[in-house]
C-alpha cells in the first residue's frame, strides 16, 4: 500500500491515521493507545529517533520503524 | 469484608490514589502463578474497614500481557464490590476505552476522574453530571496528589456496594459484529462458563486467545459441529473484526466526551513542550542524561556519606558499644560475646552504614521516575539502543537495576517481545544494584576518596556499556529475528510530591533493612562459624574453616589482582547477598579491631590497581540469589538462571583481569 507514512511527516504537521500496516500485536497496541482509524494527531518531533506525536492531548513516542507502517491522510 | 479494586491507565495516578485512599496501611506481594506485583491494603471507613487491591495498570483488558489478564481475572473472577476506574482527567478521552471494557464486563464502576486540577489548568470544561449520566457510572473528580476529593470517592463507593444497579454499557458494533456476538451469545449462554456469554462472544471476535483456548476446551461446546462452524467462518475477518471493535468502542467514548467535555485547541506550548524541546533534544537529550545522572551520584555521594554517613557509624558503634558491655555485665559465654560483636555487629553494623546512602539514591531516582522524566531518558536512549539492537524501554528496566535487579528483572516484563524481553533479562545484572554501592564505597574511601561522585560514575557507566555489549551479543547470537517495535507515552512533567518519593524510598530501603536482618544475618552467621572453626585455629584467620575455603578459591582471581582468601572470601558470600560482601570484608579484615578501620585495612590489602579490579569483579560477577531465583521464575527455566549465574561469573573474572593487567602494562600499580 502507497501513501504518506509517518514517517515522512514533518515537525508540527496534523494528520490523521489511515491505516496501520505492522504485524497484528503492534497494530492492536496501537490502536488501543487511541491511534485508530481516523484518529487526529499532530507531529512534535520527527528529525532524529523515534517520532513523537500528540495525540488526544498526549504524547506518544513511536520508534521510527513502527511508525514507517502508520499510513496518514495529511 | 467488602473489596475494591482500582483499575487504570499507566500514568493515570493510580498509585497515587492507592496511597491516599490505604495510608500506610499496604501490602505488597505477587498474584498466585504470575510474577506481577499485587498490591493490598485496608480503608477505614466509619468504623468499617474495606480491602483495596491496585491492579496493574494497563490501557486494556485484552490478552496482551499478564498484567492485562491479572487485572480482567480479578474484575471478573474475583467479585470486587466496586471497581473504581482512575481517569486522567487530562485525556478522558484515551482513558475512557478501558472504562468501556469495564462496563462490558458489567462491574460496578465508579469513575474517579483524577488529575482534575491540571485539567482546569489546561481549561479543560466537564459536565461532570451528564457525564455519569452518559456512561451509567458515578463519576467523582479527583486529585489524589493533593488528597482532593478522596473523601468523596470513598462515599460514593460505599454507598454503591449494596445498591442494586444494573451496569451493562450498550456499545453497538455495528450490524455486522452485534449479529455475530448475539449467534456466540446463542452458544455461550447454556454453559455454566466463567466469564459472562456477552463479554465472551465479544473477546472471541477479538481473536482472545485466552478465551478461545477457554472456549474450545468446553466438553459441550468442542463437540458441538455448529459451534465449531462458528468459530471457522470467523477466522477469516477475526482482524477486522479485532480492529473494528476498538473503533467502535473510541466511537463510544467519543460520542461521550463530545457532549459532555470541552478540550479548548491547543495553540499554547505548554510547559511539558518547552522542557521536551530541551531534555529530548537531537544532541543535548543524551549528554543531559548523562549529566542528570552523573548529579544523582555525586549528590549520593555528598549528601549520603559525607553529610549522613558519620551519623550512622556513631550511632553503630554506639549500639555495638551498649550490647557489648551489657553482656559482659551478665557474664556472657566468651563465645556469646565474639559472635554478638565480631559478628553480627560488625557484620550487620558494616551494612547500615550504608543506609543513608540508600536512601538518598532511592529517593533520587524516585524523584527521577515521578517526574516523568524517565520515560524520555528511554527516548533519548532508543536510537542507541536501536543501534546494539535492543530498543529503548529496555533502558528503563536497566535504569530500575540500578535500585534492585530484582524489580529491573520483573520490570522486563513491560517488554511485548519475547526476545527483547529474554535480552533485557539477562543484562540486567550488569546494572549496579544499591546493594553494590556499600562495596565500591569502601574501596572509593580508602583510595579515591577526593574523586568519589566520578569514580561511581564511571563504575555505573562501565556497567551499562557492558550490558549494553552483551545485549548487541545476544541479539545477534542467542536471539535472531523478530524485530521489536518501540511505542511509549511521555507522560507531562509533574513535580513529584514529597510524600510519593519518600514511600517509593522506604519500599525499597525497607526491603534493604528487611535482608539486612533476616538473608545477611545468616550468612554472617554462617561465616561467622567457619571463621572461628576448627577449635584451636586463630578465629578469621587463615586456618579457620573459612580462611581454608579462601585459600582454595583465591588462586582463581591472582590474575585479577586481588589473589588472597578474604577477597575470595568475600565474593563468595557476595553471591548469597551483595550487602554481605562488605560485612564479610569486615569480618575477615576487621574482625580483630574496630569495625571502621574497615578503609584502612583495604588500604594495606590492596593497591589502587587490584581495588580497580576487585570493583569491577563486583560490578560484574554473578548476581545475588535473589536475582538468580527471580530469573528463574520470569523465564521458567532452570537453564537460563544457571546460564546467568555462569556467564556473569566469566564476564567479571575476565573484566577484572583485563583492568588489572592492563593497568600493570600502562604503569599502573
Amino acid at each position: 500500500m502507497t501513501g504518506t507514512s509517518l514517517c515522512q511527516l514533518n515537525c508540527g504537521d496534523d494528520a490523521t491515521v489511515k491505516k496501520i500496516c505492522a504485524g497484528c500485536c503492534a497494530t492492536r497496541r496501537l490502536y488501543e493507545m487511541g491511534f485508530n482509524t481516523g484518529a487526529k494527531l499532530k507531529v512534535v518531533k520527527n528529525d532524529f529517533g523515534p517520532v513523537i506525536v500528540s495525540l488526544l492531548g498526549n504524547k506518544v513516542a513511536i520508534g521510527r520503524g513502527l511508525a514507517e507502517k502508520i499510513m496518514v491522510n495529511d | 469484608m467488602n473489596t475494591i479494586a482500582l483499575v487504570g491507565n499507566p500514568n493515570s495516578g493510580k498509585t497515587t490514589l492507592f496511597n491516599a485512599l490505604t495510608g500506610s496501611n499496604q501490602h505488597v506481594g505477587n498474584w498466585p502463578g504470575v510474577t506481577v506485583e499485587k498490591k493490598e491494603g485496608n480503608l477505614k471507613f466509619n468504623e468499617i474497614i474495606y480491602n483495596i487491591v491496585d491492579l496493574p495498570g494497563t490501557y486494556s483488558l485484552g490478552a496482551f500481557s499478564e498484567d492485562e489478564i491479572v487485572a480482567r481475572d480479578f474484575i471478573l473472577k474475583g467479585n470486587p464490590d466496586i471497581v473504581i476506574n482512575v481517569i486522567d482527567a487530562t485525556n478522558i478521552e484515551r482513558n475512557l476505552y478501558l472504562t468501556t471494557q469495564l462496563l462490558e464486563m458489567g462491574a460496578k464502576v465508579i469513575v474517579a476522574l483524577n488529575m482534575i486540577d491540571e485539567a482546569e489548568a489546561k481549561n479543560i470544561k466537564f459536565d461532570i453530571e451528564a457525564l455519569s449520566n452518559k456512561l451509567g457510572a458515578p463519576v467523582v473528580p479527583t486529585v489524589a496528589s493533593k488528597r482532593i476529593g478522596i473523601e468523596e470517592l470513598i462515599k460514593t463507593s460505599v454507598e454503591l456496594i449494596d445498591k442494586d444497579i444494573d451496569f451493562k454499557a450498550n456499545i453497538s458494533y455495528g450490524k455486522d459484529i452485534d449479529r455475530e456476538i448475539n449467534k456466540l451469545k446463542g452458544f455461550l449462554s447454556d454453559r455454566e462458563l466463567e466469564y459472562p456469554p456477552q463479554w465472551l462472544a465479544i473477546k472471541l471476535l477479538e481473536g482472545d486467545q485466552y478465551v478461545y483456548d477457554l472456549v474450545t476446551k468446553d466438553e459441550y461446546l468442542s463437540s458441538s459441529d455448529d459451534f465449531k462452524d462458528v468459530i471457522n467462518s470467523l477466522k477469516d475477518d477475526i482482524e477486522s473484526y479485532e480492529l473494528e471493535i476498538i473503533d467502535k468502542r473510541y466511537e463510544f467514548a467519543s460520542d461521550i466526551t463530545d457532549k459532555t467535555v470541552v478540550v479548548p485547541s491547543q495553540t499554547k506550548e505548554t510547559t511539558t513542550d518547552k522542557i521536551d524541546k530541551i531534555l529530548t533534544h537531537k544532541w543535548l537529550g543524551l549528554p543531559i542524561f548523562a549529566l542528570i545522572m552523573l548529579a544523582v551520584f555525586h549528590l549520593t555521594f555528598t549528601i549520603g556519606e559525607d553529610l549522613l554517613g558519620g551519623l550512622m557509624v556513631n550511632l553503630v558503634e554506639f549500639i555495638g558499644s551498649v550490647i557489648e558491655d551489657f553482656l559482659v555485665g551478665i557474664n556472657s559465654p566468651a563465645w556469646l560475646i565474639s559472635f554478638v560483636t565480631e559478628g553480627v555487629i560488625n557484620g550487620v553494623g558494616a551494612v547500615l552504614e550504608f543506609v543513608p546512602l540508600i536512601v538518598v539514591l532511592y529517593m533520587l531516582m524516585g524523584f527521577l521516575e515521578d517526574s516523568g522524566y524517565m520515560a524520555r531518558a528511554a527516548y533519548v536512549m532508543d536510537n542507541i539502543m536501536r543501534a546494539l539492537g535492543l530498543q529503548g524501554k529496555t533502558f528503563i528496566s536497566m535504569i530500575i537495576g540500578f535500585g534492585c535487579n530484582v524489580p529491573g528483572v520483573m520490570a522486563t516484563r513491560t517488554l511485548e517481545n519475547k526476545k527483547d524481553r529474554m535480552i533485557a533479562t539477562l543484562i540486567n545484572p550488569f546494572m549496579s544494584c544499591g546493594a553494590r554501592l556499600p562495596i565500591y564505597l569502601v574501596f572509593i574511601g580508602a583510595f579515591f576518596p577526593d574523586n568519589g561522585g566520578l569514580v561511581l560514575f564511571l563504575i555505573y557507566l562501565l556497567g551499562i556499556v557492558v550490558a549494553l555489549l552483551m545485549g548487541k551479543l545476544f541479539s545477534k547470537t542467542l536471539f535472531k529475528g523478530e524485530a521489536s517495535y518501540f511505542i511509549m507515552e511521555l507522560p507531562p512533567y509533574r513535580l513529584p510530591t514529597l510524600r510519593n518519593v519518600l514511600r517509593n524510598m522506604w519500599d525499597n530501603v525497607s526491603g534493604f533493612l528487611k535482608r539486612a536482618g533476616t538473608t545477611i544475618f545468616v550468612v554472617i552467621t554462617v561465616l561467622w562459624i567457619l571463621a572461628v572453626l576448627p577449635l584451636g585455629a586463630e578465629p578469621y584467620g587463615k586456618d579457620s574453616l573459612l580462611g581454608q575455603i579462601g585459600l582454595f578459591i583465591a588462586p582463581i582471581f591472582k590474575p585479577a589482582g586481588f589473589g588472597t582468601w578474604q577477597a575470595a572470601v568475600g565474593l563468595f558470600s557476595g553471591i548469597a547477598a551483595k550487602e554481605a560482601v562488605v560485612a564479610t570484608l569486615g569480618m575477615v579484615y576487621a574482625g580483630i579491631g574496630e569495625g571502621t578501620e574497615l578503609i584502612k585495612v583495604i588500604q594495606d590489602a590492596f593497591t589502587p590497581l587490584s581495588a580497580v579490579a576487585f570493583m569491577v569483579m563486583t560490578l560484574l560477577y554473578t548476581p545475588c540469589a535473589a536475582v538468580i531465583g527471580t530469573v528463574k521464575k520470569e523465564t521458567n527455566s532452570y537453564k537460563w538462571a544457571v546460564f546467568m549465574a555462569l556467564y556473569t561469573f566469566a564476564i567479571g573474572w575476565i573484566g577484572a583481569t583485563l583492568v588489572f593487567q592492563i593497568g600493570r602494562l600502562l604503569g599502573f600499580s
